[in-house]
């Protein structure tokens, strides 16, 4: 109400001001209204399918970098050529050298693996811890479900860095923990939407009359809400999947995660950190690279949540 | 009051759980490290004062014993000692705090103005290019390793361009690049959380009335969207001190920073238990005391959710 009171004073002004180019008040606020509607609507019709292709497509090869390297780099990514250290990128060796001569490209195409299987069983550990503790907790009575959202209010309460370090401290250093670690630390979130749609799809009428019928909860669960929530685990898992690298990749360029010399992408940037004045590609390029592969499994995990 | 008296329950419960997980995985270690520091040839200590040191740390004690003193410790803030250094944790999070809190406060102020200009900008101007393009950056932002940014911008701006020296530099010139790098990361979710409910308080009723009774855009944005549109981001404030924390260890690490982030690298690098431990409780307490405020504000700073509160107390 104030809003409408007030208006009347201040607006003349900044009206004219800002009329250049739209003569009438009227002009603006439908220009504005459009403005705001095709925000709304634009992506959802445009995101539908071709939304998908670049974000699939750096993934597609992310994963054919994870499978098959040796087609997509044939250079060694261990064993350098001590004749061309510290190259930049040229048409020979695309993202440069590093001091020791290896191929920096063929050490992100090799070490595509490690940060997507670290991901993979990250999401994994967090998907099925998670959404057990969900699913016990949104259908068992009221003690049970207490006590399990109390546990998943302290793992939330902790900053998941913390978490996953404080993982790491107990198990030790190494591509697997790393991954545990990170995984842990997803466990809250898959845990929290997991009971919200057990609870959800539970009120339903169907599933009233599911039960009605004779179904025991094991089949409703089945049937009904595992089905039904499948695309919100869904777009949270491709959501968790990008962090997952992200927080794989600082892990290892903390030094928490694979011992070099193995080609793991934080662990690269870590490495080249020590040449930043002299050879700007070793951090530069391996970055861009998990920046392009964390931003496409956002942006899927995104186009998934619309689509709901 | 009950609705007071319950959240301040349920956030003591958190904490308690938290810090008897800490406790029971502290147990649960193969062998205690701090004796493992004590018995190291090294020392030279006899078995006799090992002894005695088992007893004055209370080892050897039941588990409960242990759990109390160990609880009635915390509570008096004592969070124990350093296994590496043998210092108390506190003095250690203590010493280091200042540098830290320099760090992260102003980090989160640009990390405002940023998230609020991005916000803004993306409301009210007029080519869709630029927003789609503002629009578009909170999410490239929340894709960057942090670790990276910062190197990225110390190569940038100090090797480049020479602007701010890394080696040896003043004490403002030392906190630019590590500002900015750890402003990025929390302007994001800000940023998209205030877009998103820009445009939810763009499609209300007031605001299609306040364009009709003749109000220039720049007006409407500011006077009736921005201003109702800053309350969903109350509740992002316990989410973004957790990435506050988790960026202050990864922006300490990159650019040699002392403070609490650095002091955890080290503490799981040496793997110093105490230390870690101390720093996960000091997070948690401060993450459950923001939501417990924010919850209770909550009310005070909307008038509309006053009657809805007062109806589930």
């Amino acid at each position: 109400m104030s809003n409408l009171q007030t208006l009347h004073a201040p607006v003349a002004k900044p009206a004219e001001q800002t009329a250049a180019t739209p003569p009438a008040p009227s002009v603006s606020s439908t220009q504005a209204r459009r403005r705001v509607l095709s925000a709304r609507r634009s992506p959802r019709r445009r995101g539908s399918r071709t939304g998908y292709i670049l974000p699939g497509a750096v993934l597609a090869l992310a994963v054919g970098w994870a499978l098959l390297p040796g087609v997509f780099a044939p250079a060694d990514p261990i064993a350098g050529d001590a004749a061309v250290a510290m190259s930049p990128p040229s048409a020979e060796h695309w993202f440069g050298t590093d001091a020791t001569g290896r191929d920096v490209f063929s050490r992100v195409v090799h070490g595509a693996i490690h940060s997507l299987s670290g991901a993979l069983l990250a999401v994994t550990v967090g998907l099925v811890v998670g959404s057990t503790l969900g699913i016990i907790a949104g259908s068992s009575g009221r003690i049970v479900d207490d006590v399990i959202m109390r546990i998943v209010d302290v793992l939330l309460a902790i900053p998941s860095l913390l978490l996953s370090l404080s993982v790491i401290i107990l198990l030790g250093f190494g591509t697997l923990q790393a991954a545990v670690a990170v995984g842990v630390a997803s466990i809250a979130a898959f845990a929290r939407l997991a009971r919200s749609e057990v609870v959800r799809v539970r009120r339903s009428d169907y599933v009233e009359a599911a039960f009605g019928s004779g179904a025991t909860f094991a089949q409703v669960l089945r049937r009904h809400i595992l089905p039904n929530s499948t695309t919100a685990v869904l777009a949270l898992a491709a959501l968790q999947f990008g962090t997952a690298i992200l927080a794989i990749s600082t892990l290892g360029f903390l030094g928490y995660g694979a011992p070099p010399p193995t080609p793991e992408w934080g662990l690269m940037v870590a490495e080249g950190r020590d040449y930043l004045a002299t050879a700007w590609w070793l951090t530069t390029l391996p970055g861009l690279v998990v920046v392009a592969v964390v931003l496409s499994a956002n942006r899927i995990s995104a186009l998934i949540g619309r689509n709901q | 009051m009950h609705y007071l008296l319950s959240r301040l329950g349920q956030a003591a419960t958190v904490l308690l759980v938290a810090f008897t997980a800490a406790f029971l995985l502290l147990q649960a270690m193969p062998a205690d490290a701090l004796m493992i520091r004590f018995e190291s040839p090294e020392l030279g200590l006899s078995p006799q004062q090992i002894a005695d040191l088992r007893i004055a740390y209370g080892v050897d004690a039941p588990l409960h014993v242990q759990y109390w003193h160990s609880l009635s410790g915390v509570l008096r803030g004592d969070l124990g000692y350093s296994i590496e250094s043998g210092t108390a944790v506190r003095t250690i999070l203590a010493d280091a705090l200042p540098r830290t809190l320099t760090l992260a406060g102003l980090s989160l102020v640009v990390a405002v103005l940023v998230a609020f200009g991005i916000a803004f900008a993306a409301g009210l101007s007029r080519f869709a290019w630029l927003r789609s393009a503002l629009r578009a950056a909170p999410s490239l932002f929340v894709s960057v390793p942090v670790f990276w940014l910062g190197i990225v911008l110390i190569q940038i701006f100090s090797f480049r361009l020479g602007w701010v020296p890394v080696i040896n530099p003043g004490p403002v010139e030392g906190l630019i690049l590590p500002v900015l790098t750890l402003a990025v990361p929390i302007s994001a979710p800000l940023a998209q959380i205030l877009v998103r409910s820009m445009d939810a308080v763009s499609l209300q009723p007031f605001v299609t009335v306040t364009r009709a009774k003749g109000a220039s855009e720049l007006w409407t944005q500011w006077h009736a969207v921005l201003r109702n549109a800053v309350l969903p981001t109350m509740t992002m404030a316990g989410v973004l001190f957790g990435e506050l924390i988790a960026g202050a260890v990864v922006t300490e690490t990159v650019f040699a920073r002392a403070g609490i982030g650095r002091i955890t690298e080290q503490a799981v690098r040496t793997q110093d238990i105490p230390v870690l431990q101390g720093v996960v409780l000091m997070a948690a307490a401060v993450f459950v005391a923001i939501n417990l405020t924010v919850d209770l504000l909550y009310p005070r700073v909307d008038p509309r959710l006053r009657g809805k509160v007062a109806a589930a107390r």
